[in-house]
């Protein structure tokens, strides 16, 4: 289980640009916190520097004792703007497919399709569902197969207010049971969480 | 394991429908393989000289039209991103995306080979050397497609790229297969040909994910 993330003195660079230096975060099992900052302030990158897929320009990414490779392979999700579904494939498929990947099975699928109202429309596909309901299947990833650390890129943006809420409990119930999350946010989250503001 | 299944059930459907799939790659194997003789003479004796080499050439260029998006699409909607966060190696990842590209495009090539060589007039006990080249020919056209693939992620026109890069290093299994099918054509050994193309696609399932793995990182940081 992944319970801490310590980020320190980090600076990240993204084409030839100094995106911000000497950030700062320490989570602990159960807290999230609230990235902000303007377009372009480094929000996406900081979260796929800890997802491991930039480079660093300075600092650390540590997540307790856990090995980084293991912690990035088996104990975080990342959902993006870019969610990785195919439009011409099924969301059963992309489900499923996903849910595998990332360490969960078909039952747990199935909990999760429940879960986000997806059932009725697991036999469409992709490209026939609206920005909330593809937001949805992109997010049941994270309750289909159960990972700590939760890395979220405005998350809320395209679900209306009744999902919202509804996802707000969930991850309200994620930082209950031990997890962390950190998102990328433009507008307040519905949960507690510790805000960093993130500019150069 | 499961998680390597689904994988390889996933990227043979993607290849399946990628670009019109192995149907768009068995047509044109079969209009390269007509406008041959339009080019050469249609002078039976002549062609039953060139037929099983021009066969050969033909399924070399095919294999190549669906291989630009092998990690391009996956590069582009994040799923890559997703594909890298998983306890499966990156290497294996890589593997299983040419595997289900074999599978979806070389076989039915494999199949389509050698009627395209006895249609051009090849003699029909050439046939099952044919099928058996194109089918390990294949393999070794996916796997070091694969690499010129992952190397011109990100590029504009990546397609052209990947042909640039990866032409070169279809020269071995194109003369190893042609080697073999000629040396049977002539009524000469043949074997040995055939098992250089097997160690060449060997050696490529062995080194290409390595390399496709690596400019996959590259081309994500």
């Amino acid at each position: 289980m992944i319970a801490d993330l310590e980020i320190g003195n980090l600076a990240l660079r993204r084409g030839g640009r100094l995106l911000f230096q000497g950030l700062e975060l320490r989570l602990k099992a159960g807290e999230a916190a609230a990235l902000t900052g303007r377009n372009g302030a480094g929000k996406t990158s900081l979260l796929r520097a800890i997802a491991g897929l930039v480079g660093l320009e300075a600092g650390t990414i540590g997540f307790g004792d856990l090995d980084p490779v293991l912690a990035r392979s088996d104990h975080i999700h990342l959902v993006g703007h870019q969610d990785g579904q195919k439009p011409a494939r099924t969301v059963r498929e992309e489900l499923d497919f996903w849910t595998l990947w990332t360490g969960g099975t078909s039952a747990s699928a199935e909990m999760a399709a429940r879960a986000f109202e997806l059932t009725p429309l697991l036999d469409l596909e992709v490209r026939r569902l609206s920005a909330g309901q593809r937001r949805r299947l992109a997010l049941a990833r994270l309750l289909a197969a159960p990972r700590g650390l939760w890395l979220l890129d405005e998350p809320l943006s395209p679900l209306d207010a009744d999902w919202r809420a509804r996802f707000g409990a969930m991850m309200a119930q994620h930082l209950a049971g031990g997890g962390m999350i950190v998102a990328a946010v433009h507008d307040p989250l519905p949960i507690p969480a510790k805000a960093l503001e993130i500019s150069a | 394991m499961s998680r390597a299944l689904a994988l390889l059930r996933r990227e043979t459907a993607l290849a399946w429908g990628r670009g019109g799939g192995p149907l768009v790659s068995v047509g044109f194997y079969a209009g390269v393989a007509t406008l041959l003789p339009l080019a050469i003479g249609p002078e039976p004796a002549r062609l039953v000289a060139v037929a099983p080499g021009a066969a050969w050439v033909a399924l070399a260029l095919a294999a190549l039209l669906s291989l630009d998006r092998l990690f391009e699409r996956d590069y582009e909607d994040g799923a890559l991103d997703l594909l890298v966060m998983s306890p499966t190696p990156l290497e294996i990842t890589c593997a299983i995306k040419c595997l289900g590209q074999w599978i979806a495009t070389a076989a039915p090539l494999a199949l389509a080979a050698p009627i395209a060589a006895i249609a051009l007039g090849a003699e029909p006990r050439l046939a099952p050397l044919i099928f058996a080249c194109a089918l390990v020919g294949g393999l070794a056209f996916s796997f070091v497609g694969g690499i010129g693939a992952a190397l011109s992620l990100g590029a504009r026109r990546g397609g052209l790229l990947t042909a640039v890069i990866v032409l070169p290093l279809f020269v071995p299994p194109v003369i190893f297969g042609g080697g073999a099918l000629d040396a049977m054509a002539g009524g000469l050994p043949w074997a040995s040909g055939f098992l250089l193309l097997s160690a060449y696609a060997a050696g490529a399932m062995a080194l290409g994910p390595i390399a496709m793995a690596a400019a996959c990182r590259n081309a994500l940081s």
